[in-house]
């Protein structure tokens, strides 16, 4: 247990600028972004005599019924999770690229040599990489999104508090705290869904002797086409866009955060519907974890366990180091 | 006395290169064997599958431990140093400490820290800003904090200058070796080491050419410098080498009669590399 937790500590100094800095900046930068513009609209607006918003939120908030209430409540929450998004595609994008790396960088510059000769298992190894792609990144992300979600919600609402508007009336119409449950939430199932593009990621990191991204793309991509032109899929009864949605989409985009709502046909149109209204609920865990009754979820969890021991056998037995 | 390593037949095939030849050799505790041949005559193959880097044929025992299944286990009781500057470029000093004093449950803290105060590493510093040099001095202090029973240096020195050359075979000598531990070493650099081996492995084209241990050496070989009247007769008794020297030439014998030899010339013991060179004579050829 010891070694497993150092061991997680080692992948996160090594990755600590794609982990920990690469959402925090993400962050950082939306928000100064958003200060700028708030900042530019204040000053032209100063300029001209254009009171811009202020009266106009607060005499709507005034007459607002509760419809319209819930309305910019909504506005917020979007706001918010605009923020938390923009972070989640950065994690994904940095998910990728660790996965691809990590067994394959240290076998490049030949420091595998030095970590081969501690007495740690292969398995343990694979696990720890694994865990860190699938946990710790996404705990780091939501803690960095959070954050950020939040700074955002009160620049906004101390900004139209200038202008006159009650703060604390803004900050109860929209749902931080439920905001930040919902991405919790949904780090377990982040980890379920996300395992079978991880597995694939890494036995391509594990097992490629050059260029693992090379193998990682063109081996889905090319069985996709061969699968499409001879039409293997109608053997099956099925489309052949199925192996598209899949297969080559579960083994390479998966580590997307939100991807599971997306492949999700019923989803889309579910977002349709809530959009507007309730940008929360598509996050809320009694919509989420109905995935977890979908096979899709559970198949690729078995693939992923599989894709990781192939990984890990590969681990022992390359040595070209 | 028991054995460190027992190999028997061992076989490695690449694709279109035996890299060892069904190989059987014997590594005694408490030896320093040198394993010295020319390149890709096998030695790193050799040690690879001592330390359970690379697949073979054949029976491999180090420590009571088959390499390929246990090298976890294996481990925590050897150490090695595989080739020079293998420690990844982004980790700092007081991070390889951390981790490794973690991992390992036979490293002493207190001895690593000691070693490197001896040098200018800073706690602070990352790999990637040090000199060749000093990271070998990092590996070495790692390494020296553990308390292994069979430490495997391939190449440790490769490209240093002589001040760390000299100062890493010292330290090995004065704060490592005893006689509960065993050192095998290759390099290339005959000269430096020859002088604390015990042992000498030969190997040549995936084949053990000559083993034995260095007392055995200076009775077995024998190096003679003959006038030219003589070298005929040197000659039929099928030297081992002969080179020319001020007029004079040099023979290298195996096994040949002491006296015999005495009555030709001046007889001294040979080095090792110019054992090595008669012995892999034709290896480029």
């Amino acid at each position: 247990m010891k070694t497993f937790y150092w061991l997680l500590k080692r992948e996160f100094w090594e990755h600590r600028g794609g982990f920990l800095w690469a959402p925090v900046v993400t962050g950082s930068v939306f928000l100064v972004l958003n200060l700028m513009a708030i900042i530019t609209a204040e000053v032209l607006g100063a300029k001209h005599g254009i009171e811009i918003g202020g009266n106009d939120v607060r005499m709507m908030l005034q007459h607002a019924d509760r419809g319209d209430m819930a309305q910019i409540g909504s506005a917020l929450d979007m706001a918010m999770i605009s923020s938390m998004s923009l972070i989640g595609i950065v994690m994904g994008i940095v998910v990728l690229f660790y996965c691809l790396g990590a067994l394959y960088d240290d076998r490049r510059d030949r420091s595998v040599l030095f970590w081969k000769s501690l007495p740690v298992s292969n398995t343990s190894t694979v696990l720890s990489k694994v865990t860190s792609a699938a946990l710790v990144a996404p705990v780091i992300a939501v803690v960095a999104s959070i954050a950020c979600g939040l700074l955002q919600l009160v620049i906004y609402a101390v900004v139209l508090s200038f202008h006159g508007v009650n703060v604390w009336q803004l900050l109860t119409l929209a749902h931080p705290l439920q905001a930040i449950g919902s991405l919790l939430s949904n780090i377990p199932l982040y980890a379920l869904w996300a395992m079978p593009a991880i597995g694939w990621l890494m036995l391509c990191s594990s097992g490629a002797r050059t260029k693992p991204f090379l193998w990682a793309v063109a081996v889905p991509v090319v069985a996709g086409l061969l699968v499409t032109w001879f039409g293997i899929m109608g053997l099956f009864n099925l489309p052949p866009a199925w192996f598209w949605t899949h297969i080559v989409q579960r083994a390479l985009l998966s580590v997307f955060p939100g991807s599971s709502l997306i492949f999700n046909d019923h989803d889309v149109t579910a977002m349709a519907d809530m959009d507007g209204n309730n940008p929360l609920g598509l996050l809320a865990p009694s919509h989420t974890y109905g995935l977890l009754a979908s096979p899709n979820l559970w198949l690729g969890v078995v693939a992923g366990a599989g894709l990781i021991a192939a990984a890990i056998w590969f681990r022992r037995v390359r040595d070209d180091g | 006395m028991n054995a460190v390593v027992t190999a028997s037949s061992l076989t490695k095939r690449y694709k279109n290169a035996l890299a060892l030849d069904d190989v059987s050799f014997r590594i005694e505790s408490g030896r320093i064997v040198g394993l010295i041949g020319p390149n890709g005559a096998g030695k790193t193959t050799a040690l690879k599958a001592i330390l359970g880097l690379t697949d073979f044929k054949g029976e491999l025992n180090v420590l009571g431990f088959d390499p390929r299944t246990q090298r976890d286990r294996l481990m925590e009781q050897v150490c090695f140093i595989a080739d020079v500057a293998v420690l990844p470029r982004w980790i700092r000093v007081s991070e390889a400490i951390d981790f490794v004093a973690n991992v390992h449950p036979r490293f002493n803290r207190a001895k690593c820290e000691a070693f490197l105060a001896r040098t200018k590493l800073k706690p602070n510093q990352r790999v990637k800003q040090m000199s060749k040099g000093m990271i070998v001095q990092l590996h070495l202090a790692l390494v020296m904090a553990i308390d292994a029973r069979l430490l495997v240096l391939d190449e440790p020195t490769l490209g240093l200058d002589i001040l760390y050359r000299k100062q890493f075979y010292q330290s090995l000598l004065e704060d490592y070796f005893d006689e509960n531990k065993t050192i095998i070493v290759t390099t290339h650099q005959v000269e430096e080491i020859e002088h604390i081996l015990t042992d000498l492995m030969f190997i040549r084209d995936g084949k053990i050419v000559l083993d034995t241990d260095m007392d055995a050496v200076g009775e077995r070989f024998a190096e003679v410098m003959v006038s030219a009247d003589k070298a005929d007769a040197a000659r039929k008794m099928q030297p081992l080498d002969e080179r020319q020297v001020f007029g004079k030439s040099i023979f290298l014998f195996d096994g040949a009669d002491r006296s015999t030899l005495e009555s030709m010339g001046e007889v001294r013991r040979p080095t090792v590399s110019d054992l090595f060179v008669a012995t892999m004579k034709g290896t480029y050829a």
